[in-house]
């Protein structure tokens, strides 16, 4: 296959990357095509069976898997070429996408490339939680998929680690497999979801919250037989009788192939870095949803793979018009990443007007201070800021960032109102 | 009962590396084999978890039967392993000195090298060791370059012996714990367990961690194994690049030290620990372990440490109160015992079932060599080597070997059924990651968990 057979290739079609294949086909963009490794496309919504998806993007409310079908169905009513069980597995140097599908093993040169790879969550070994192995320690993905895909059962006591949004989204799957969630446990002094979905939580399963509590080992020979939690203000640990272990959250963008093939990655996404028009530091090459941060909700990584269509038609048009040298963007502590994370020349607004904005710490009204070379370019009290839910940080300094005087610093501008 | 009347010319107890060598060995020669073990798989045990180096026993004790064996099975594994398909990629090894002490030590190490019959080590400078390893940690003050370490498949290796020794004739009943040996009043001997006895001419103790028990069922009482753990950390594949050689440290008088090596599989390894435990099922890892691991790792390679875990795991060593392997001939009753066999038992194996197989001839075992010896050619599981999903011409003939299941380690749909309806069927998902890899990456089962769990349970839906 030589250039322009299709001009635009996405890869993953999650709702990142089927957004932004709608959207380039409505910007009359003639060919894209879309590889999805699945068997079947959608992404993650597929086995997220709860409700509350497409609040932003398609204003109204579904479950996950009505939301995936509807992006999938959509993509092939605008024209979007859809392909699934197509892996890319490799990007030579010369620009050619390496592609394993059942058809067989082909190479791509595209005009385009958009990465819609999205984020999984660390399993077990890369959170180094130590002890046996036994069966029964999963991941919400491979929970959800058991589950909602397979129609398994799970049995008994299990603990579910972490208390972002996906944590209680893996409470409610438990509950329809027919297992008792023990506890939810979370490092952090209080959950990082939505008030309301705690207090229901709470309400219909009345699954405590052990917050500021550490997993800190996993026991039994051939099935999970208990696990031992630490308190971290007593320094106490106790052992715990359970049957399987959930880790949730903790994610990390599926950055292989931007790493493979050498684009700059920001060390606190460890996305991606790309400008506000989601362009990478490659020409040609874009990058959307949720490879740039985990994770956001579904509905924001498509509005993200939406607003990347914009660049790449843009793009299309006139191709020698990729940006110059950019400025990166970074957070000082306790401020965890923004995202996008770079501003080139002339550049557009972000995905939905304004930066993501994340906090290790949980923070009160805080007084965010964007700088650059001394320079306070914008400066104003947010909200709050926090662990596992983003921010808006407005883009009205974007205009005011010079492009020849290095970093721009996102930080607090006084003492941390936790 | 007669000699003649016995079901089996030789019941091998222990299907790990070692016992699953001894039976490929014999398995050449027109002989009834039979291999029990306790576990539901061939290398299930203490085989499954070690450092996968195919070491040249430089460092051996000299003069041991360790030091003979190990050199000797190097030799026989770097032939087999090309023969039989087992990924293997000679890298190299560089001990790195850091301190004046541990420099003063090198010469010490090359005498023994000589001392054990390998002389291609060599003495590196502190310039050519920054040259050929730029990532390492600064500070290094000398090192040893022992050209003929490699890294190889722990997997593959067994169920290799193990599948040609089934293509050979030989038995194999895995999930058959022994609970007694008894020697017969005519000769030869009777292996109990639950399910049944088997009664054999010959008796092959290849048992592992629990080698000291059979041989005490006989009467024998010459050492105990107190299992050595060690506790490993393997990272993610983007840091393989970080590295090219085995970085071995300066031995002490307890343990060879933590190691930094990269893996057949594309990873990066460090690890061992050594801590001397009572219980023989206890592979856990320890937070303790963990993060003495992790300094080390970043005295080592800082930047090792920046990139992601992707396993941790727990292997136990059949250390014995004794500095060498427990070899023991009993010629005149054709009682064999092959325990104590320690973190060398990999690239030792193929020596040692050599070994064991001249003394049992020796002993009166007939070797009469088959007309029609197996070979066996393993599916690949290493980097080196294109593997299906890669490959243009197995796709076409089987477009299930273009259906990418595992996508972290790249594994097809035809590999896991071929694996599902191999010779040794894998018995579990342990077993099935043995055998394709599949489940072993970094998203550890996030996404393909449940296909794989499906497709084990022969719920495959039809593609």
């Amino acid at each position: 296959m030589t250039v322009g057979d299709h001009p635009v290739v996405v890869i993953g079609a999650g709702p990142a990357g089927l957004a932004c294949a709608i959207e380039l086909r409505r910007r009359r963009v003639s060919d894209i095509l879309v590889l999805e490794r699945e068997s079947q496309a959608g992404g993650i919504p597929r086995h997220s069976a709860h409700q509350g998806f497409g609040v932003r993007d398609l204003r109204r409310v579904m479950s996950g898997p009505r939301y995936a079908r509807r992006y999938v169905e959509a993509a092939r009513r605008a024209g979007a070429r859809l392909r699934e069980e197509a892996m890319v597995t490799g990007w030579s140097a010369d620009g050619a996408l390496e592609v394993t599908s059942p058809e067989g093993r082909e190479a791509l040169v595209p005009a385009a490339v958009v990465l819609a790879t999205g984020c999984r969550e660390r399993p077990r070994a890369a959170r180094l939680v130590p002890g046996s192995r036994p069966q029964g320690v999963m991941t919400t993905g491979t929970l959800q998929q058991l589950v909602e895909l397979h129609g398994q059962r799970i049995e008994g006591r299990v603990l579910v680690v972490g208390a972002e949004h996906v944590s209680f989204s893996a409470l409610l799957t438990l509950s329809r497999a027919g297992a008792r969630v023990i506890a939810m446990v979370t490092e952090l002094p209080r959950h990082q979801s939505l008030g309301v979905v705690r207090l229901g939580a709470r309400l219909r399963y009345r699954t405590p919250l052990w917050t500021r509590t550490a997993l800190t080992g996993i026991y039994g020979r051939h099935r999970v037989e208990e696990v031992e939690v630490l308190d971290l203000d007593s320094a106490a640990t106790r052992r715990v009788p359970c049957n399987a272990v959930v880790f949730t959250a903790d994610w990390i963008p599926d950055h292989e192939l931007a790493v493979l093939t050498g684009l700059d990655l920001d060390p606190a996404t460890r996305g991606p870095r790309v400008d506000t028009g989601l362009r990478t530091n490659r020409a040609g090459v874009f990058a959307a949803g949720n490879l740039l941060q985990g994770a956001e909700p579904a509905d924001v990584a498509a509005l993200s793979g939406r607003h990347a269509a914009a660049s790449v038609a843009g793009w299309l048009t006139e191709p020698s018009a990729w940006p110059g040298p950019r400025v990166p963007i970074s957070c000082h502590p306790p401020l965890q990443w923004i995202s996008p994370n770079a501003i080139s020349p002339g550049s557009d607004a972000p995905p939905r007007g304004c930066f993501a904005l994340r906090s290790t710490v949980f923070l009160r009204a805080p007084l965010v201070e964007v700088r650059q070379d001394g320079r306070t370019l914008w400066r104003r009290r947010l909200p709050r800021l926090g662990p596992g839910r983003s921010t808006g940080l407005s883009a009205a300094w974007e205009r005011a960032v010079d492009p020849s005087a290095g970093a721009v610093e996102v930080g607090l501008a006084e003492a941390a109102q936790t | 009962m007669s000699a003649g009347s016995l079901e089996r010319d030789v019941v091998i107890i222990g299907a790990g590396v070692v016992g699953a060598a001894i039976a490929r060995e014999l398995c050449r020669f027109e002989l009834r084999c039979t291999m029990v073990d306790a576990g539901a798989d061939v290398g299930a045990g203490t085989s499954k978890a070690n450092t996968a180096l195919l070491h040249t026993g430089f460092d051996a004790k000299p003069g041991t039967i360790e030091s003979r064996l190990l050199r000797r099975g190097h030799q026989l594994l770097s032939d087999y392993a090309s023969r039989a398909g087992i990924p293997l990629e000679c890298t190299g090894a560089l001990l790195v000195a850091w301190n004046d002490e541990q420099r003063a030590a090198l010469p010490g190490i090359v005498d023994r090298a000589h001392a054990n019959g390998y002389t291609a080590i060599r003495g590196v400078e502190v310039d050519e060791l920054y040259r050929r390893e730029p990532r390492l940690a600064a500070g290094a003050r000398g090192a040893l370059e022992v050209p003929d370490e490699g890294i190889l498949c722990p997997f593959t290796t067994p169920l290799a012996f193990a599948t040609e020794a089934i293509a050979g004739g030989c038995e194999l009943r895995l999930a058959t714990p022994v609970t007694g040996v008894e020697r017969l009043a005519e000769g030869g001997f009777r292996v109990r367990s639950p399910g049944g006895s088997v009664t054999s001419r010959f008796l092959v103790n290849a048992a592992g961690l629990h080698s000291d028990e059979v041989d005490r069922m006989l009467g024998h009482d010459r050492f105990r194994v107190t299992p050595r753990r060690g506790e490993l950390l393997v990272f993610d594949k983007l840091a393989r690049p970080l590295l090219d050689h085995i970085l071995l440290a300066v031995p002490t008088a307890t343990t060879k030290g933590v190691l930094v090596a990269p893996t057949v599989f594309g990873n990066v390894l460090l690890g061992p620990t050594a801590q001397d435990i009572g219980d023989k099922d206890d592979t856990s890892s320890t937070s303790a372990g963990l993060a003495y691991l992790r300094s080390e790792g970043k005295r080592i390679m800082p930047e090792l440490l920046d990139h992601e875990v992707t396993a941790v795991y727990g292997g136990l060593r059949a250390a014995t109160e004794h500095a060498d392997y427990q070899l023991a001939i009993h010629a005149p009753e054709g009682y064999a015992c092959v325990g104590g066999i320690r973190s060398t038992g990999l690239s030792a194996s193929m020596g040692i079932a050599e070994y064991v197989r001249e003394e049992l001839g020796a002993a009166g075992l007939p070797l009469r060599p088959t007309d029609h010896p197996p070979a066996v050619r393993m599916p690949n599981l290493g980097e080196r080597s294109p593997r299906p999903y890669a490959q243009r011409e197995r796709i076409a003939e089987n477009p299930d070997y273009g259906r990418i299941v595992c996508f972290c380690e790249r594994v097809t749909r035809g590999e896991i059924l071929d694996a599902l309806a191999g010779p040794i069927p894998p018995a579990d998902l342990d077993g099935l990651r043995r055998r394709t890899r599949v489940l072993m990456g970094r998203c550890q089962g996030f996404y393909c968990g449940a296909h794989v769990a499906a497709l084990l349970a022969g719920g495959a839906p039809a593609p």
